[in-house]
């Protein structure tokens, strides 16, 4: 009986498969469009590396960045070996 | 000078070559001067959607090495004098053909037609690269799977990379009956997710497959719903303004019962 009336009313909005296929798609395309572009994510570490130097020393080569994808949601993963923290802020450039 | 249009999608079987076929008769029916080039090396099918299978005697490869010349290898349509299709090569692989000769084949083809399309093959290797080469313009086919629409997206990217921006948008073979129910994606939302303009809408219709049956592009067949929309599809190219055919959801009364009285899936 429920069946019936769901059906005559229509199903919940997230029942239907459209919106399943479309939260997927949005998913993997997010990391589709990533991985498609080795040169962008190169200018982001050179951007990073020139921020971070501002407060600490790093490891420049030691540094990767990756994306990951966790629990249906899309990170950005940097891990920066740092070699000493600056005991003051300095202005570079 | 004509244009020279690449129609790409990344994954097979969504139709490329079927929009190809009616898209180039189309044109052709509106007094166009056509060609259609099928760069799919090894997997030649454009020739048998025509219904032209049996008229090949060159190739695109016998005209990219010299072994003929380009209008040897054209062949012209049954039903229409200004349209002509360049056939794939079946024997040979996809490197058969380098991007430089495809540039200067597309240059040559433009100066004799309005409009040179080009079927390319599915994927993102070199026949890929090789049809996009001497495209100024792409159009990208989709249907409303996710596998496809992915597919798409990822063409479009490397479309944009290789300088052709602004690629349009074919949705092939919706079914307006499960786009209604919520099980099929919809125009809006396809659009949404690639973020390019529209070109097109084709329903699935059982008359594409008669009319491939027969090597008779359904463009020609006034009662088949996907040949309307490949009519306005190519009156689009032309640059008239064409609105985009609603989605009619033409359930039969049976179905609507059986999907009343529940009828379990």
């Amino acid at each position: 009986m429920l069946e019936l009336l769901q059906r005559l009313f229509g199903k919940e909005e997230a029942d239907k498969s459209k919106n399943v296929a479309k939260e997927r798609l949005r998913l993997v395309l997010v990391q589709d469009r990533c991985s498609i572009s080795p040169h962008i994510l190169e200018s982001l570490k050179e951007d990073m590396i020139g921020v971070i130097s501002k407060y600490l020393e790093i490891d420049e080569k030691g540094l990767e960045v990756n994306f990951s994808n966790e629990d249906n949601c899309l990170a950005l993963v940097a891990s920066i070996p740092i070699l000493r923290m600056k005991r003051t802020y300095t202005e570079n450039k | 000078m004509g244009e020279v249009i690449v129609i790409t999608s990344g994954k097979g079987g969504v139709g490329k070559t079927t929009t190809v076929a009616n898209i180039g008769t189309g044109l052709a029916k509106e007094g166009y001067g056509v060609v259609l080039v099928d760069t799919d090396i090894g997997l030649r099918n454009l020739d048998v959607v025509l219904g032209l299978e049996n008229r090949i005697v060159y190739d695109i490869v016998d005209v990219t090495n010299g072994h003929c010349r380009l209008k040897q290898a054209l062949i012209r349509d049954k039903r229409f004098e200004s349209l002509y299709l360049l056939p794939a090569a079946q024997t040979k692989d996809k490197t058969a053909v380098t991007t430089e000769q495809m540039k200067k084949l597309c240059q040559n083809l433009k100066e004799d037609f309005d409009y040179v399309i080009i079927d390319c093959p599915a994927g993102i290797e070199q026949g890929f690269k090789n049809a996009i080469a001497g495209a100024e313009r792409a159009v990208v086919v989709t249907t409303p799977e996710v596998a496809a629409v992915r597919d798409a997206d990822r063409v479009i990217g490397l479309l944009e990379a290789a300088g052709l921006n602004e690629p349009d948008l074919i949705i092939n073979r919706i079914r307006p009956d499960m786009v209604k129910q919520g099980n099929m994606m919809d125009i809006d939302d396809i659009i949404d997710i690639l973020a390019v303009d529209l070109l097109g809408v084709v329903p699935e219709d059982e008359m594409i497959v008669i009319s491939t049956n027969k090597g008779e592009p359904a463009v020609l067949d006034p009662r088949s719903n996907a040949g309307e929309a490949y009519r306005n599809i190519a009156k689009r190219i032309t640059g008239e303004d064409i609105p985009i055919m609603p989605l009619e959801a033409n359930e039969g009364i049976m179905a609507l019962f059986k999907r009343l009285i529940g009828r379990k899936k």
